[in-house]
């Protein structure tokens, strides 16, 4: 192995790093927050990168159809139970949120379709169609069992993988797709080869990293949403709710999801179900950290990053395997130490 | 004068164990009612159901409506706040950020600046201004009772219930905090007072409970409880005078 192969290897491990630790944060604050091992996460990403490339070869993708008919059954559901207390002082918010909103993305997207080359108009489409999700999510399958077991949580989350691979399936086909979103050129330094694709990944990934870090310091919601991770009956007490906290959490789990799916679809081709597999990679980033500490999660993140790289140049085809079994020995080392990843059974 | 609040019958069961047995207990407008009793009484459990944080049967009124339904959030919005037993503070958190969420159920129906309350607690609380930018989880026993009543003055409670807030502490903390209360009523927040300290909170209160066994065994005017030599042997600790 040359120095030109090492660094150009290093590159692909930073890029694809970035990215697992963008993906472990969405996980961490979704698990803290609501006690939810979000396997769906993954789902974001495959419908993002492909809502994306549908646009850009001229269609609205299905993803849309499906925008407007879960925001209905939200619709329905809330307003119904608005109905039975007799309080209608948040129907305008349901119906801005769950009709109106889905109805103006279709809109753009069906514009949108017939501008081909209007990158950011497609951007922002597809963030218009992934984000709503996270919290349409929550309030179908989580909020109902929000005292359930993480155990049953888990098992919601598996369900929910295995309806939307399935819809994602039936959205986009079978086949593979790619976007293009920054142009693609490249430049050298010294021996490397750099493309702006993955600058452009890299820069991305660390704005929205110091984003989420000012929103979690700084804000009064991104404070409630630590408090509530570090003690859900003292945010009780103050107010802050579990429908607030856990549909705010998916909705930053939804834009953490559809950022990183615009952001690879121009490096990975995308089937339906590839997002999964690469949140599983956040996934182990995340378990490095022991689900609650984002600094160590991220260093976990970029390590995956590097034994992907690595592995895939010496023993491709174990590439996967080398990855997952990472788990078993971090799990080991974790539950040497004190172990954080307890179930909160006392309430 | 009229309730702030009025509980009928509330009954809590832990499993299949029933800690409470049908409890009443009126809070007027204005007043401070306290609710003494031994360990395992069932205290705790009471202000736990009546805040929603555990399920009842039995009715609980509060300004007027039935609330035995509605969650933990609702009711802190409609005026209702718990400083339970175990204070629940956000311990990875600065002082002042625990009392900015405080407040985060004003915030979130859209009251605006909340620097001027917060500058209020500190000059109820000194202590809490030095400590202002350090961990919750760092502050000393006293400190963090003190943390714990601010944070829940900031979200301006028309009735406050208070789980022991002198457990643990020096004798003079405890007068402070005691004054704390009783500054409070002035200003016309009804308070609800769960104490082990029961000379104390007879002395603050308006109105007392004897809580036993998850059943209300005794009740009377505050002054009349203190006479009672039942109460007095029991919870003053004067062996003499039920002689
Ligand atoms: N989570 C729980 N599960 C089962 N039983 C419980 C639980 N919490 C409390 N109990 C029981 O309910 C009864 C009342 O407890 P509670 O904490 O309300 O008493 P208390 O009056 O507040 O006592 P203390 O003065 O010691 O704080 C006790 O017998 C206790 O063991
Ligand atoms: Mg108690």
């Amino acid at each position: 192995m040359n120095l030109s192969l090492a660094l150009w290897l290093t590159q692909d491990a930073v890029v694809n790093g970035a990215v697992y630790a963008l993906l472990a944060l969405a996980l961490i604050v979704v698990y803290t927050v609501t006690r939810v091992i979000f396997v769906p996460q993954g789902e974001f990403i495959s419908f993002a990168a492909l809502s994306l490339a549908t646009l850009q070869n001229g269609k609205v993708p299905g993803t849309v159809h499906l925008l407007i008919a879960t925001g209905l059954v939200v619709a329905v559901l809330d307003g119904w139970r608005m109905a039975k207390t007799r309080d209608f002082s948040r129907l305008p918010r349901l119906v801005l949120f769950n009709i109106a909103l889905p109805l103006a993305v279709a809109a753009l997207a069906w514009w949108s379709a017939s501008r081909p080359t209007d990158v950011w108009l497609q951007v922002l489409v597809t963030l218009g169609i992934v984000i709503p999700f996270g919290s349409m999510i929550y309030r179908l399958a989580y909020q109902p069992l929000a005292s359930a077991s993480i155990l049953v949580l888990l098992i919601v989350s598996v369900a929910v993988h295995y309806m939307m691979v399935g819809l994602g399936l039936v959205f986009f086909g079978g086949e593979g797709l790619r976007a293009s979103i920054f142009p693609g050129f490249n430049f050298d330094v010294g021996i490397l080869t750099i493309s702006l694709q993955s600058i452009g990944i890299v820069l991305s990934s660390v704005v929205l990293m110091v984003v989420l870090w000012l929103y979690f310091g700084y804000t009064v919601y991104g404070k409630a949403l630590r408090a509530t991770a570090m003690n859900r009956i003292g945010s009780r007490l103050v107010g802050i709710s579990t429908e607030f906290s856990g549909k705010l959490s998916f909705t930053l789990a939804a834009l953490i999801g559809a950022i990183s799916g615009i952001l690879i679809a121009p490096i990975t081709t995308v089937y339906y179900d590839t997002g999964f597999l690469i949140a599983l990679k956040g996934f182990v980033g995340a378990i490095i950290g022991g689900m609650g500490s984002y600094p160590i999660a991220a260093v976990g993140s970029l390590l995956v990053g590097f034994l992907e790289s690595y592995s895939s140049f010496w023993a491709s085809s174990f590439k996967e395997s080398i990855i997952f079994t990472l788990i078993i020995p971090v799990l080991l080392w974790r539950s040497l130490g004190k172990h954080r990843i307890e179930e909160e059974e006392e309430e | 004068m009229s309730a702030t609040l009025e509980v009928e019958k509330l009954a809590v069961s832990y499993d299949k164990v029933e800690a409470l047995h049908g409890a009443s207990l009126r809070v007027d407008k204005g007043s401070i009612v306290t609710v003494i009793g031994p360990n395992g009484a069932g205290k705790t459990t009471m202000l736990a159901a009546m805040m929603g944080l555990l399920p009842s049967r039995g009715a609980i009124v509060y300004g007027g409506r039935d609330i035995s339904m509605m969650p933990v959030e609702a009711r802190v919005d409609e005026g209702l706040c718990l400083v339970p037993e175990r204070r629940e503070l956000f311990s990875e958190m600065s002082v002042e950020d625990n009392l900015l969420l405080g407040a985060f159920s004003r915030i979130r129906r859209g009251a605006g600046k909340i620097d001027g309350d917060i500058e209020e607690i500190f000059t109820r609380f000194p202590r809490l201004k030095e400590r202002r930018r350090q961990l919750a989880g760092t502050l000393s026993g006293g400190e963090r009772q003190m943390l714990a009543l601010g944070r829940a003055l900031m979200a301006k409670p028309q009735l406050l219930m208070l789980d022991e807030p002198s457990l643990g502490l020096a004798p003079r903390i405890v007068r402070d905090i005691f004054h704390v209360i009783a500054s409070l009523r002035s200003s016309g927040v009804s308070i609800l007072l769960v104490e082990q300290n029961a000379r104390a909170a007879l002395q603050v209160a308006d109105y007392g409970y004897v809580l036993e066994l998850g059943e209300v065994v005794l009740e009377g005017p505050a002054a009349s409880l203190v006479t009672n030599p039942r109460v007095a042997e029991t919870y003053l600790g004067l062996a003499g005078a039920a002689d």
